[in-house]
This record gives structure tokens, sequence and C-alpha cells, in this order.
């Protein structure tokens, strides 16, 4: 799968977590660029995207992520 | 919502649950009953909470809620707080699983320590329930405690009493013990479903560490679809009734091609085999109190023989009502509840064929047509789904059938009758026209939640309300119970109102409409006048609240010689009779308290 493959599929995965179609993520997008991420709908993203892809992320991973470049940095190490 | 019917996809309820919940919302004409449900958790809830939210929603309940801060199930219950008080829960959710245990066993423990630990652990929680019970008067619901996902002993984890495993389940048998003992306590079967998503996966670290959540994220939508169960249960939402297609889903074949003789039913071969352990789990619904009909394309005669094959283990008897014909099944299924006097939404339509099911969902608004599979199936979806709970059986549920079956044949009877009057003295009817008593309760609690068309004021009350309203002497309570030559119809009317000086106001008035022109409700107001005037009352005021379903009672305090003193834009009436010259007695067939 290459990374606009992947930026694909990840941005229905915004697009349903967060319930807004207008959703398009890139490299750099971070929590602050969306109004409803906080805390706990980040456990729900990152369950949802580890459904999608059938992976898992490693506890270390999912705090240390800094914006969903690095989301698809490991996403795409993995499948 | 199909999506929200099992089998279901969890990931994908999860990911989407927030257009799920507006798809929800949006529904038109939906009457809901508003719930406040405080969750008090041992571990993080928020996701619990949302799935619970949807799956109420899509029974016609509205909840609100109040989460516990992280882990404060035990300090919010035992000590309260002021939020919380004013919040005034119906129903108070203990989240608390293994991971909320305080002191295991070691080893090193004697028996009698073990035992002590064990006692200590309970009482800890016991104090917990029995705080919100004090103060709210509310429902409970507690789950048990899942099985740990390690044994430190093995295999002598469940059998040595210094094992983990050995001791959730003595704790979780201390719990049981106290839920049958304790009414509007329920205990959530936690550790079975645990057991479904396998324990091993169930528990996962990461998850916890993360997040605090005490399960892995993506078991809480069959998790919160479980503990809704229970809910939409006590609040009077369960399902009543079957209706069964015959071919291929009471039996293996066609009745009509194959001929009764080579349908597969019985011992013979391992799918009459699989059909017969389906009719045997289908038959043991009847003593639960569900009706059981037959939806199906067929002639009646090939069905009946169908049933009537010997090693049948359903026969035509077991059923209510039996449509075999070449109609459509939406309209059989219409029909079916109209005869039964039920709701159709209260009916759950059981077919192999997909293409029926899909007719009967897209022509019959509200109907409920699980996606049964294959044969191998039916059981496990049909009893997953939980649209019978079980939160208590009682003597009416067992003789639910009877019952029915006795209305049909009072039905007969009444057309062999010239003049109504002398049908009504023919049935011998025997009224036991009483205050609210303990063995009534869960009844009566179950009438104010079911009934919907002879309900005046539509108020919903769970069983801690009406032990409460019981209790409270301002309050005249009147159960009516009635008898005839046909059999007894159990408790089928409720009524309770509150005295306040020299009026007495009704705040509930209700009747099952199995026992309507029987001159019932004249019985019950002539009991309830009489009982007011005892209390020096010299006015009753009764009210009316039009719903979707209760026109049939617009009328009902004028019919009984009220005059209306109020409507307002809505259509909400408030009625007054004068009782202070006293009260004429209006029943006329009813023999009352012998």
């Amino acid at each position: 799968m290459t990374r606009e493959e992947i930026y694909v599929k990840l941005n229905e995965v915004f697009q349903d977590v967060f319930d807004d179609e207008d959703i398009v993520v890139n490299d750099d997008t971070t929590a602050d660029d969306i109004e409803d991420w906080d805390s706990l709908e980040h456990i729900n993203l990152i369950v949802a995207v580890e459904r999608a892809f059938g992976i898992k992320f490693s506890m270390g991973e999912t705090t240390s992520m800094k914006n969903v470049g690095a989301m698809v940095d490991i996403i795409s190490e993995r499948i | 919502m199909l999506e929200l019917q099992y089998p279901f996809d969890a990931d994908h309820i999860l990911r989407k649950k927030k257009s799920i919940r507006k798809q929800l919302l949006a529904r038109e004409n939906v009457k809901y009953i508003e719930k406040k449900i405080a969750v008090l958790g041992g571990s993080t809830t928020s996701d619990v909470v949302l799935m619970l939210e949807l799956f109420l929603l899509d029974n016609d309940i509205k909840p609100v809620f109040y989460e516990s801060e992280y882990n404060k199930f035990w300090e919010d219950a035992v000590f309260g707080n002021e939020e919380l008080d004013s919040f005034d829960p119906d129903l108070v959710y203990f989240h608390t699983t293994s991971r909320n245990i305080n002191n295991w066993p070691t080893v090193r423990d004697t028996a009698e320590a073990v035992e002590e630990l064990a006692q200590a652990e309970f009482d800890r929680f016991r104090q917990a329930w029995e705080s919100v019970a004090g103060k709210y008067h509310c429902t409970i619901i507690q789950n048990n405690m899942e099985q740990p996902f390690y044994r430190l002993m093995g295999n002598s984890d469940v059998s040595d009493i210094h094992g983990r495993l050995n001791f959730v389940n003595r704790l979780n048998q201390k719990f049981y013990e106290y839920a049958r003992e304790h009414e509007s306590f329920y205990i959530h079967d936690a550790n079975y479903q645990a057991s479904v998503y396998g324990i091993k996966k169930w528990a996962d670290l990461a998850d916890w560490y993360r997040y605090k959540y005490a399960m892995a994220v993506s078991a809480i939508p069959d998790f919160a679809f479980s503990l809704s169960h229970i809910i939409k249960a006590v609040y009077g939402r369960n399902k009543k009734a079957l209706a069964l297609d015959l071919d291929n889903t009471l039996w293996g074949g066609v009745v009509g091609d194959d001929g009764p003789e080579n349908i597969k039913i019985g011992q013979e071969d391992a799918v009459s085999e699989l059909y017969s352990e389906f009719q045997e789990y289908v038959k043991a619904h009847k003593d639960l109190g569900i009706l059981l009909t037959v939806n199906s394309k067929n002639d009646i005669e090939n069905a009946l023989a169908g049933l009537k094959r010997p090693d049948s283990v359903l026969s035509p008897d077991d059923f209510l009502v039996i449509k075999a014909n070449w109609e459509n099944k939406d309209r059989n299924l219409a029909a079916t509840a109209d005869e039964i006097n039920i709701g159709v939404d209260s009916l759950v339509f059981i077919d192999d064929n997909p293409a029926e099911r899909a007719i009967v969902r897209d022509s019959v608004k509200n109907s409920t047509v699980p996606e049964v599979g294959s044969p191998e199936t039916y059981i496990d979806v049909i009893d997953s789904n939980g649209f019978f709970e079980v939160t208590g059986i009682s003597d009416e549920d067992l003789k639910r059938n009877e019952m029915y079956k006795a209305n049909i044949e009072r039905k007969q009877t009444m057309s062999s009758f010239a003049d109504y009057g002398e049908y009504l003295k023919s049935l011998e009817m025997t009224g036991e026209i009483k205050p609210f008593a303990p063995m009534y309760m869960a009844r009566i609690a179950e009438l104010t939640n079911k009934s919907n068309q002879f309900n005046l004021t539509t108020r919903r009350c769970s069983l801690a309300e009406i032990e409460q309203i019981a209790s409270d002497p301002e309050y005249v309570t009147l159960y009516g119970k009635l008898t005839d030559k046909f059999g007894d119809n159990g408790v089928v009317s409720v009524a309770f109102g509150h005295i306040d000086g020299k009026i007495a106001d009704i705040d509930l008035w209700l009747m099952s409409c199995r026992v309507l022109k029987r001159d019932m409700e004249c019985a019950m107001m002539d009991e309830f006048a009489a009982e007011c005037l005892r209390r020096g009352a010299s006015t009753i005021v009764g009210h009316y609240y039009p719903t979707a379903k209760n026109k049939m009672v617009k009328d009902f305090f004028a019919d009984r010689g009220f005059t209306l003193v109020e409507e307002d834009g809505e259509g909400n009436r408030t009625y007054e009779l004068d009782i202070s010259e006293g009260y004429v007695k209006t029943n006329r067939y009813i023999n009352v308290n012998p």
C-alpha cells in the first residue's frame, strides 16, 4: 500500500470517527487541527485506525506520535 | 436499527457511533421514556456510556448520564456528592471489574483468612449498594467479577482456595446471593461477556495501562449491548412473542412438497436433531411467559400435519395463533398482533428466508426481524439479542400462555350470547382489589412500563418507585386482579393517587386491554372512591395526558361521571369528581373481595 493509498483509507477513518466528511488529514495534521480531537476521542481514533489497517500500535507509539505523518510512518512499516 | 442487532459489527459501531447516534435521534414519532442513569466506575467508563446510549436509544429509552470521576465508584456511592444528589438517579450502574478487587489471597493464607478477605471485599461493595439504595430508591445493576486472564496456580487456580479464579468465583457467589435476596438489584454477567469475547483478548493490557479501560475497547459494544438488555427489560421494553416460520425454520424441508413424513425433525439424523434442539429452545420460552405464534406460507392442513408428528417437540397446542396461509407475512404479523392484543413491535419474527425477512422489515414499522443465519445459528442469534431478558419470573409469566388462550375462548363464548350483560354474568367474575401488596410489586411495576393504551397518565415506574409509593401513607394505591370461569387473569389494573387535604389526585390509572369491557374499570373506581372517602377526601381529581397510543381512554373520566375543569392546547385534561355527598357504585358484574 502506497502512502497515498494509506491516506485515502485513513481519511475515511477520521471522517467516520469525527463524523465530519470534510476532514482531510496530511502529514502535519495534529489534534489541534480537529475540534473534537480530545484525549477520549484519541482512544477511539487509535482503535479505529488499528482495526481498519489490521495492525496494533505499541503502547509507546500511541503516546509518542507527534502528528498524522508519524502515524502513517508506523502504518506503512506494519502492513 | 438492524446494525445494532446481533450479530453486529462492533468495530463499525465504535467507528460510526456519532453518525449512528444522529440517525437514531432523527427517527420520527418515537415515544421515548427518559431515564437518569448514574454510572459509577472502577475504570474508564466513557465509551461504555456512549455505546450504552446507542443501544438504549434503539429501545426507545433516552438516557441522561452521570459519570463518576475515574475509579470513584465507592466514594460516590458511600459519601455521595451534591452533583449526584441533584441528579437523583433512576438507576445506578456499578461498572467494576476484577481490577477493583483490593486484596487477593496468597498461598500463605488460611482457609479462614481467605473467607475473611472475600467477606471484606463483599462488604465493601454491599456498603456501596445499600448506600445508593437508601438515598435514591433506585434500581441497581452491578457487574459480576470476570475471571482473571492469568492463572498463577495453573489448573488449580479454579479449585484451590488460594487461587484468584477461585476467589473471583467465591466473591461472585456472594454477589448472586445478595441479588436473589434483593429486588431492584441485578447482576450484569460481565464474566460471561468476557468469556464469549475471549478472556485473553478481553484483558487488553495496553488498553488498561494507556486508557484505564478494564476491557479491550473493541469489546465494549458487546459489553454495553448485554448491559442494555437488563435496563430495557427493567423499563418494560422486552419483546412479548415469537412469530415463527415453519419450513426450514422449525423443521428441515418443505412440508407441502416433501410431505409431513419426510420433513427433518426428531432424532433420525443430524439435521433433524439440530431442528429438534431449536424447537426445544423455542418451547422453553413458554415457561418464561413468551407467547408462541406461527407465521408461515403453507396450507393450514400441511402446517398442522408437520406440528402433529409424534417426534415434533412443538405441537399445535403450544401456539397461541397459527397463521398458515398464502397471505403476505407482514399482514399475517400485523393480524397476529391484533388477535392477541399486543403491539406489532412486541413480536420477534423468525424466518430462514432473507427475502421474507427483508419484506417484513421494510413493510412493518418497528418490527424486529433478526438475521438468524443458518439453522446452526438460530439459537445463538435469538439468545444473544436478549429480546426476552429475564429480570425475575412472576406467576404471571408462568401462566401467560394459558391466560391468552382463555381470552380467545372468551371471545368465542361471547358470540353465543345475544345480550352482552348475560355474557358478563356467565363469566362469574370475582375481583381482588386491594392496596399494593409485596407479592405483586414486580407485576405492578411491569404493568406501568408495558401498558400504553388504557393508561391515563402513562407514568412509568421502577420497582423501587412502586415500593416507595406503597409505603408512603399519603398515597392511595390499588391493584386489581380478575378471575373468571375460564381462569385467572392475574393483576390487570393498577391505580394510585395522593391525598392532599380534601383532594385525592390520581397520579396513575391503567388497565390491561385484555379485560376491556368487563366492568373492571368500574370496580376499580368504586374501590378507589371508597378509600378516598375513608381518608376524608371530598374531591377526586383525574388527569388525561394524550399520547400516540392512549386515545381510547380520552373520555374515561367523563364516562365515570367526572367534570372536565381544564384542557390545555396539547389536549392535557383535568377532571374532578365531587364525592362530598357520597359515591354511587357502578360495577355490576364483578364480585369484589368476596
